[in-house]
């Protein structure tokens, strides 16, 4: 397994040096550049920013200098925030992103996969319909929509949390922006596992369960669970993606400091090395946590080889 | 199941480690205000943004100030003498006036900070404000050293700025945070490289995307006289957010409202929303150098009268805006601005003038001008953009394709005048003089984005600047002013009002033109 893993993290170099070369290239394609405002600035004055920030160089040589840089752990110097070097603020934002997605992620797999599992042991019941119905409610609201209405309730009107991260420092500004990325999720993972469980539950040994006088828990617990998750396993990889997107929407709307609203900024400002930087972690993240994934595919599945 | 266990923990530790939602209030000194977007740097003399700029003011200080009300006032400097020609500012800096470490603020720390303004090495983007002070131009375009500035500390507390010509403005520029002084040659931070500030706060953090917390500065002159301990800028860049922030209790004020159901905040708000007159106009501009525009005053006369401007700022903006039909905003100082030729007639009347100029360029409902009309992507934006079209159309059978575009985008075909005809644009004075807008249509102005070049509008704008007397050289501005709105070159569309939502209990909070409101000038009043 470890020379399974080895290989895979040496294949995901020439990936990740792909994803450098056109995020590069399509940044830099991008009309207008990071110093344009309706305030055009004299030549002279124009030249020395260029020239401060490599910008007067040919594209090649620019990416010659990006990149020995960044192998080095440097990802330059941010053109937005210039107090700062890309790194600072990938390394201050990226621990917040990972705590948030992290969260959500382990919520929408315990909320799901219960939810999921009462659902499919009471199979066409008033709990199951109302599980299910709540699911596809959840799948078919975009986050977008969810995290205003969950402020609007929760935090102006009820007061009991705060609407936006920097208005306390503990941890209750977690809660929503964890719930309102969760709850796609929780909505997907229970419509899975209930499909998954309902299949497991009708095959041949779990009957010899039964037969044998297991009750309901332990039959679930011990011989069930496991190969019902496989389908929920591997959704993870898209999970993970798609928490990722959907954190670039709910930090905007809570103003979390986190990679997803670096992203958005540094995009709409054309802060090149700090889109780029971002797009290399993220990059580096998709291709990490699918190969976590694959992993754990292995630990329950016993018929899985890696070679 | 060692998953729920877990999620349990979880929970319930969020729970116990913070139910308390952010009311502001806890502390009756800390000021809680909506930052729309991060300042790009605390940098003075890098600086540009007016989120910056705002910022800056609280943890600096220029030679002078602006008081509450927006009128000049000693900052730094305690007063100052200026030389019959002009040309010649002889500043006296506080003996009190100190930097957040102690240690006094000299003249020499503000020919540091004009040098740090000017030197190309720091790619200054105000540099080009102070281009009069002798020698800077120079300086700017790299053939100088920054030592031959003509800002010269005669003493520890006496600083001399020579002047090229004669600059009127020159003690309100002296209040914009590019001229504070700097503690070394690398800007306001120490030898361990920790923020120095010489204004009423220091800075005490900064979360990127998030916060940027302030504290009172025990050594600042006027310490005496600041109520709050401490200010807390919340970055927000959605007004939507901001406003949700606000009624949740989690801000003091907001750095701005959001048009959407703006009647229905202004009901339930009332006294809390203060909207003012703001030194920023809305435009559109032509593309002068190329057809259909170029040499067709009468067709861009048309098209400006055409628009009914009461519609627009009433139905779509709807925020308090005042249609505009001068290009500098009412308001300046010391400035009357002259008004377009057919503003004193109704809507009606310039619609039937506006189609016979429209006939007499040559063009007709048969033999329509075609031309595209280009805004940046954002929903207010686009409704004006409609409105206008469909006004153009109804009154002349003008025909405008709209093209909505990312802002840089826009901004890169503005400047290339290729793609460009009819383009959506706006413009903030960066400080209280007409020039600020008037010198923008200057044909030598590389942000000149019309391509209008008048020499009599250059000469005038040239002869105002070679002026001592503040009457005479208004004369001239207005008369350069009056060429301009002859050659509708721009066509201004309404001027800006600056908003905000403040709650009762922040006192000292007044309107002004420039929109600055220091944090030390306000107060939390305990009683609300």
């Amino acid at each position: 397994m470890a020379q399974y893993t080895l290989r895979r993290l040496l294949g995901a170099i020439p990936t990740l040096l792909l994803v450098v070369v056109l995020a590069f290239l399509l940044v830099h394609a991008a009309p207008g550049g990071p110093f344009d405002s309706e305030r055009v600035l004299p030549a002279e004055i124009e030249a020395n920013i260029a020239a401060y920030y490599h910008l007067d160089e040919p594209l090649p040589q620019q990416f010659i200098r990006y990149l020995s840089n960044a192998v080095r752990g440097d990802l330059g110097p941010s053109y937005r925030y210039r107090d700062y070097r890309v790194s600072e603020l990938i390394a201050a934002a990226l621990p917040i992103s990972i705590l948030l997605g992290a969260l959500a992620m382990l919520l929408a797999v315990v909320i799901g996969v219960g939810a999921g599992t009462i659902a499919a042991l009471r199979q066409n019941s008033i709990v199951d319909r109302v599980v299910m119905a709540f699911a596809m409610t959840g799948i078919s609201i975009p986050v977008f929509v969810i995290a205003p209405v969950l402020v609007l309730f929760l935090a102006v009107k009820l007061n009991w949390l705060p609407a936006g991260w920097s208005a306390t420092t503990g941890a209750s500004r977690l809660l929503l922006p964890v719930v309102a990325l969760a709850l796609p999720q929780i909505a997907y993972i229970a419509r899975l596992t209930r499909a998954s469980m309902i299949e497991v539950l009708n095959s041949a040994y779990i009957r010899t369960a039964r037969a044998q006088g297991l009750g309901t828990y332990a039959i679930v617990r011990y011989h069930a669970l496991k190969p019902a998750m496989l389908p929920v396993v591997s959704y993870m990889g898209p999970a993970i993606a798609a928490i990722l997107t959907g954190s670039v929407v709910v930090e905007q709307i809570f103003g979390i400091p986190g990679v997803g609203q670096f992203f958005v900024t540094g995009a709409l400002n054309r802060d090149y090395t700090l889109v780029l930087g971002i797009v290399i972690v993220y990059a580096a993240l998709v291709v990490s946590m699918n190969l976590v994934v694959d992993l754990i595919y292995g630990v329950i599945d016993p018929r899985v080889r890696y070679r | 199941m060692k998953p729920i266990r877990w999620s349990l923990l979880v929970v319930g530790w969020l729970f116990v480690s913070g139910c308390s939602a952010g009311d502001v209030g806890d502390s009756q000194s800390l000021l809680h205000r909506g930052l729309a977007s991060d300042p790009e740097t605390l940098d003075a003399q890098r600086a540009r943004s007016v989120q910056a700029a705002d910022v800056l003011r609280d943890i600096g200080e220029g030679l002078l100030a602006y008081s509450a009300t927006g009128q000049l006032v000693p900052g730094a400097a305690q007063s100052w003498e200026i030389a019959d020609d002009g040309l010649i500012y002889a500043f006296a800096i506080r003996a009190d006036a100190r930097w957040s470490n102690g240690e006094p603020v000299t003249a020499k720390h503000f020919v540091l900070g004009l040098r740090r303004l000017v030197d190309p090495a720091n790619a200054a983007f105000y540099a080009s404000t102070i281009a009069d002070i002798v020698n800077a131009g120079a300086i700017i375009a790299g053939d100088a050293p920054v030592g031959e500035l003509g800002v010269v500390a005669i003493d520890e507390r006496t600083l001399r700025i020579e002047l090229s010509q004669p600059v009127p403005y020159l003690l309100s520029l002296l209040t914009h945070p590019s001229t504070f002084p700097a503690y070394d040659t690398t800007g306001n931070v120490d030898a361990t490289r920790s923020p120095l500030s010489n204004g009423a706060y220091k800075l005490a953090s900064w979360e990127p995307g998030s916060i940027l917390r302030l504290q009172r500065n025990e050594y600042y002159w006027n310490n005496a006289a600041t109520a709050i301990d401490a200010v807390h800028h919340h970055v927000i860049t959605e007004e939507t957010v901001e406003l949700n922030r606000y009624r949740a209790g989690e801000l003091h004020t907001t750095d701005n409202v959001p048009s959407d159901n703006f009647a229905a905040i202004k009901a339930n708000y009332g006294d809390e929303l203060r909207v003012a007159q703001y030194l920023g106009t809305y435009y559109y501009g032509f593309n002068l150098t190329r057809p259909p525009f170029r040499d067709k005053p009468a067709l861009r006369q048309a098209l400006s009268m055409a628009v009914d401007r009461d519609v627009l700022v009433e139905k779509i903006t709807g925020r308090g805006e005042a249609p505009a039909y001068s290009w500098v905003p009412p308001g300046t100082d010391n400035y009357d601005p002259p008004r377009l030729s057919y503003a004193d007639l109704t809507q009606a009347e310039r619609n039937s003038i506006a189609l016979s100029l429209y006939q007499r360029a040559g063009y007709s409902a048969e033999n329509p001008a075609q031309v595209e009309l280009r805004y940046n992507s954002s929903d207010t934006q686009r409704r004006i953009a409609l409105a206008v079209q469909a006004m153009w159309r109804e009154t002349l059978g003008f025909e405008a394709t709209l093209i909505s575009e990312e802002f840089q985008v826009l901004l890169t075909n503005i400047r290339e005048g290729q793609n460009t005809e009819v383009f959506r644009g706006s413009w903030i004075g960066d400080y209280n003089d007409a020039t600020t807008f008037l010198s923008l249509l200057l044909s030598s102005n590389p942000a000149n984005m019309t391509g209008y070049a008048s020499e009599e509008f250059d000469s005038l704008i040239q002869r105002a600047a070679a002026q001592v007397d503040p009457d005479r050289r208004r004369l001239f501005l207005e008369e350069a002013e009056r060429v301009l709105l002859a050659d509708h070159a721009i066509m201004p569309v309404y001027f800006y009002v600056s908003k905000h939502l403040v709650r009762p209990e922040v006192q000292g909070w007044d309107d002004n033109v420039l929109d600055y409101h220091y944090s030390q000038h306000l107060s939390l009043d305990a009683a609300h």
